[in-house]
């Protein structure tokens, strides 16, 4: 019997524990799930005010090299040229079959990129543009700075009272900080379909950070729970779950992330099979599913036509706090993607009526400026 | 008759031959704000161990066992409106089902409450 590794911590354990969280085990760390005040409570508190995730499990990541922007764009299908100086794109790590291996956000800095990555797919990735970028980038990771997001409608004002200069960011930006006498990366983005803000701050500051911001009467600590359930609400995709690797971002619903040049010029992994499901269609598509009556569709719940025949699977299913009915995505033959098809899923195998509806269920609110 | 608790969390009040069957506190804390229950349908006939009804959380579902063998007579309608009831009111008003049991000897080898308060204590 091999010894399962024992799972990490990140710098703000030792508050998640004093601030009552129920901890689990996520991609190899020991995260909170939730807290006292439980999923929806958490979950609706975002949507109305400010939630505080700890999402320093995630790997943060800075590539560096005589001309990194060039040697990225040959292992990814986004378009990094285009970005300015401070400006930051949704993209993924693709294998030669056009399935995606992870998805990640690159962000153009002034001599470099900054990389933030899925925490279970980190070693992989590490090794993957490490290998992809040898003799004309470094990939290194930032093992010392903790990563949080500050998401809802009040995110931007409470982030205003610690660092005024945020507040004119928009949505999908970087700035370099200075909080409490540290850089901090500051991103106007997130996770939840709201606005809001990822930090990078040193390990060393990060806990105080924190507590500052907690203190602050809007602001919440918020779970993993909530994030799944934000998340699902926003229509966004969770690798491992709605994204795999034998999922093109094509079948995903995601070619708003390769851009016009690059669909054109290629020069990426699995671009030829990309560019042959652009010109054919896919023959699966990811699309939003409403169940009727109350009971959620799970991960992995099959999804059958009106005359009972399997024709897929739920990729992410649960209950929508903010709309208090249960929602789910997962893929169906490009026939029945249509907004209105109606589906039935095989909740306990037995069938329950649902229909494909538009995502995001709950619509998105981000900073454009 | 004293109500009785099942390792698996379940608790049984059983009057003359009818158990109403429910999920203990410990478990609704557990389980998280329910969202969802699927109760059995009436007139259905379980066994001790058969899945009874399903708790769905906004995390996750769970399946709730019968403690008892018999018919189910009886199921809890409010918990479709407000599945919540499970959590605000575990031994009382979230109750999910009622049983006409054929065996109550099978309550005889569950948990007292005290027992069932020092189980607890021992998975915390």
């Amino acid at each position: 019997m091999s010894d399962p590794s024992p799972t990490k911590q990140t710098i703000l354990y030792d508050m998640h524990v004093e601030l009552g969280a129920k901890m689990v085990p996520f991609a190899g760390f020991d995260m909170p799930v939730q807290y006292p005040d439980g999923i929806i409570k958490e979950h609706l508190h975002t949507r109305a005010a400010a939630g505080l995730f700890d999402v320093s499990h995630m790997g943060q990541l800075v590539i560096t090299g005589s001309d990194p922007v060039k040697a990225i764009e040959a292992l990814i299908p986004g378009d990094i040229q285009a970005l300015e100086t401070g400006q930051m794109r949704y993209s993924f790590l693709i294998n030669d079959a056009g399935g995606i291996l992870d998805d990640l956000i690159v962000t153009r800095r002034k001599n470099d990129l900054f990389v933030v990555v899925n925490a279970a797919c980190k070693d992989q990735d590490i090794k993957l543009l490490a290998d992809g970028l040898a003799g004309k980038a470094t990939v290194t990771e930032l093992t010392d700075r903790a990563l949080v997001a500050l998401q809802g409608p009040k995110a931007a004002e409470v982030l205003g009272r610690f660092a005024p200069e945020t507040a004119t960011m928009s949505f999908m930006s970087y700035r370099e900080i200075d909080l409490d006498g540290v850089t901090c990366f500051v991103t106007r983005s997130g996770y939840t379909g709201e606005d809001g803000f990822e930090v990078s701050i040193p390990n060393s500051h990060a806990v105080a950070f924190c507590r500052k911001l907690l203190a602050e009467e809007e602001v919440a600590p918020i779970g993993l729970g909530a994030r799944d359930s934000l998340r699902l609400e926003a229509g966004l995709c969770l690798y491992g779950h709605d994204l795999t690797e034998t999922i093109t971002p094509v079948a995903a619903g995601l070619l708003w992330a390769i851009s016009k040049r690059r669909r054109e010029e290629g020069g990426f992994p699995g671009a030829a099979v990309i560019q042959a499901e652009i010109a054919n269609k896919p023959t699966m598509k990811r699309v939003g599913i409403a169940p009727e009556g109350r009971a959620p569709a799970r991960e992995h719940t099959e999804i059958a036509d009106e005359a009972g025949n399997i024709i897929g699977e739920v990729t992410s299913g649960g209950f929508s706090p903010t709309l208090e009915i249960p929602i789910a995505m997962g893929y169906v033959p490009l026939a029945f993607s249509a907004v209105g098809t109606k589906i039935n899923l095989l909740v306990r195998g037995k069938p329950r009526p649902a229909t494909v509806v538009k995502m995001p269920f709950v619509e998105q609110r981000y900073y454009r400026g | 008759m004293s109500i009785k608790f099942t390792e698996d969390h379940e608790w049984v009040l059983l009057e003359g031959d009818v158990a109403t069957i429910g999920v203990s506190n410990y478990a609704q804390e557990q389980l998280g704000d329910v969202v969802y229950v699927e109760v059995p349908q009436v007139g259905s006939d379980v066994a001790k161990g058969d899945e009874l009804a399903v708790v769905e959380s906004v995390k996750a579902a769970s399946e709730v066992y019968s403690p008892v063998s018999g018919e189910v007579i009886e199921v809890n309608g409010d918990l479709e409106e407000t599945p919540t009831l499970v959590n605000e009111d575990p031994l009382d008003g979230g109750w999910f089902a009622k049983i006409k049991v054929t065996d109550a000897s099978e309550i005889d080898e569950l948990m007292d409450e005290a027992a069932y308060k020092t189980f607890v204590e021992g998975l915390e």
